[in-house]
């Protein structure tokens, strides 16, 4: 046979197993600290419950354990129904944000790409304010009509920047960019009209716009979780994938990567569970541009760990950040998307000055 | 055993022909030269063979088959390309971008294994680059750089290789010292080899047969001798070149002389 032959032998030595051994620690020693982290945020709120009766309760809804319950039901109803969904929804979006962040960002090989770059957010909001400013309430399926407006919104925003970017059977990506930022633009503006027209109903609409996770219930927790278990998994699919489109899309495609289909995959799955997350809470700042940024900073740029490393502290941030947001001015909640930026970004600034090399390219 | 054939090919960006009515064929074991003028087509003819551009007309076999019929991954699997000025991520470390090169072989849901780490550290070590594997791309030289992509055509274990301009914006050391590692490739392993070069001297040297291309059409096909000489030098590139043969293998050797542009006037080209 005509072949490059390389024989294979398994005694060389190198520091690339060693490495990868390392960030493969690293994703579950994040793993861990996300169950602490969403036990530790659930024992913090409002009203005073001791540190071990909510480990107790926690513990006591997992199959196999066996205790028995000595705490009122009021307390057993305050962290089962109130607070643990607001911090798995906190998780899940923390999650999607960054995930779908650190894809755009290698998809389009620009580091300023966050999940809003391409209209999802400015979509989504145009949605949840048209849903806010119609004259009926409607509750058909437990959550309203806003979050259903919102999704659609971002999903039909990105449909439009894409068919207009798109050339015969290639999709450029700086094409697709300039449409969606021209598109955002034009829902932004509407979007700004029609909160000045709004009236009474200004402050809903801008708590909304800067995001919050009051209100959170498990309905809404099962609704976006099947969007991000699946837009998540469909990703990490295409690590490798993302990792050789970091060349040039000529050389993707000399070292086998259906470039078009792998770029259509990723753009609908990231925009998927971005707008999965963003229409129950508002679209939220901050996560989707600096997670994936601080991950590189700390483990390289190899989406095959950098993408599960995002998923895991984008969930760990954002649950951190909603704690304060709810518990710093309690009992006034501060929008979580200011959190997000006052305690993101000097940590980020920090990691930037720290590394000293190139965030991205 | 891989046989590149290349039937009455014709090229277009949009409904610009760039490339007309090109045949060819290049056996395993074979290195061959496609030479020609700035602008002639040598770097769309090595981007169609690679399917990164649909022919206009014409077809291109491989082993027979129509690389438009074969799967992207398998036909990466088949056939590796070294492109002229590679764009790298500069974050990524050399090892990276080499092991980039196992990708056909691997699934969708498979990982890079024990088995791929080590074929593309022996495609570093063939290519001495493996003392440069933990280095960022961005710290690199163009020299080293050229050596990576080539590892990492390795790494691919493919059948055929193409090249364009692999020796450009190197010096002459590193020119032979790459073009003598395709060319053992290319003997040892029974590769088929395309090579786009602009330097005329290094495609006499190395390469097997030559493809003479002026815009877009074969003007001359053949073994260096056939090829390179004053006459066909003169029609296509327009210059009076001086065409000896080499004084270790009598292989044709071009020497230039200032003021023989088609560009002279006529009273000036005596100039010496």
């Amino acid at each position: 046979m005509g072949s490059v032959k390389l024989s294979a032998t398994n005694q060389v030595t190198h520091p690339y197993p060693l490495r990868w051994r390392s960030r493969t620690y690293a994703i579950l020693g994040l793993l861990i600290a996300f169950v602490a982290v969403v036990a530790f945020a659930t024992t913090i709120g409002s009203v005073q419950i001791p540190f071990f009766t909510t480990w107790r309760v926690l513990l006591s809804q997992l199959p196999l354990v066996d205790i028995t319950p000595n705490w009122p039901s009021t307390i057993e109803t305050i962290i089962l129904e109130i607070r643990l969904p607001r911090v798995i929804l906190a998780g899940l979006v923390g999650a999607a944000l960054a995930i779908a962040g650190a894809t755009y960002q290698g998809l389009f090989r620009n580091p300023l790409a966050d999940p809003y770059l391409i209209g999802v957010a400015q979509g989504a909001s145009l949605g949840a304010v048209i849903g806010f400013l119609l004259p009926f309430e409607w509750h058909g399926i437990g959550f309203g009509i806003i979050p259903i407006l919102a999704f659609a919104g971002a999903v039909l925003s990105v449909a439009i920047v894409y068919s207009l970017a798109r050339v015969g059977k290639t999709l450029p990506v700086t094409t697709l960019i300039l449409a969606g930022v021209a598109l955002g633009a034009l829902w932004g503006s509407i979007v700004s009209y029609l909160i000045i027209t709004s009236g009474e109903k200004i402050h809903g609409i801008i708590f909304w716009l800067m995001g919050s996770f009051s209100l959170s219930e498990w309905s809404e927790v099962r609704v976006v979780l099947p969007y991000v278990v699946v837009g998540v998994a469909i990703i990490l699919l295409y690590a490798r994938s993302l990792n050789i489109m970091q060349l040039d899309e000529e050389q993707a495609q000399q070292l086998g990567i259906n470039v078009e289909k792998v770029k259509l995959i990723l753009l609908a799955a990231a925009t998927m569970i971005t707008a999965a997350a963003v229409s129950f809470v508002g679209t939220i700042g901050f996560v989707g541009i600096i997670i994936p940024h601080a991950v590189r900073l700390i483990w390289g740029p190899d989406h095959r760990f950098l993408l599960p490393l995002s998923v895991l502290t984008g969930g760990v941030f954002l649950i951190l950040a909603d704690l304060v947001a709810r518990t710093a001015l309690a009992p006034m909640e501060i929008p979580v998307g200011v959190i997000t930026a006052i305690c993101g970004v000097p940590f980020f600034l920090y990691l930037l000055r720290r590394k000293r090399r190139a965030v991205f390219f | 055993m891989i046989k590149l054939e290349v039937q009455r090919l014709s090229l277009a960006y949009g409904r610009d022909v760039v490339v007309r009515d090109l045949t060819f064929r290049v056996m395993p074991g074979e290195m061959v030269g496609l030479i020609g003028p700035n602008g002639s087509g040598k770097s769309t003819i090595i981007k169609a063979l690679s399917r990164v551009i649909d022919p206009y007309s014409g077809k291109i076999l491989l082993n027979g088959k129509d690389i438009a019929k074969i799967r992207r991954e398998d036909l990466a699997r088949l056939l590796g390309v070294v492109p002229q000025m590679p764009l790298l991520p500069s974050t990524f470390t050399a090892f990276e971008i080499v092991l980039m090169g196992r990708n056909p072989h691997l699934r969708l849901l498979q990982y890079e294994g024990a088995r791929d780490v080590a074929i593309t550290w022996r495609a570093m070590e063939r290519t001495a680059t493996h003392s440069l594997a933990e280095r960022r791309v961005g710290e690199l030289s163009g020299g080293e750089i050229q050596r990576i992509v080539i590892a990492r055509v390795l790494a691919q274990e493919p059948e055929s290789i193409l090249l364009d301009e692999p020796t450009a914006n190197l010096d002459i050391s590193h020119q032979v010292e790459i073009l003598d590692l395709i060319k053992n490739l290319c003997l040892e392993n029974n590769l088929t080899v395309v090579v786009a070069l602009h330097d005329l001297n290094l495609a006499s040297q190395y390469c097997d047969r030559l493809i003479l291309i002026n815009s877009g059409r074969v003007h001359a096909q053949g073994t260096p001798i056939e090829v390179i000489n004053p006459q066909n030098i003169k029609e296509v590139y327009g210059a009076e070149g001086c065409v000896y043969s080499h004084p270790v293998n009598r292989l044709p050797t071009v020497l230039l002389k200032a003021g023989s542009s088609k560009h002279t006037k006529p009273g000036e080209s005596q100039r010496s």
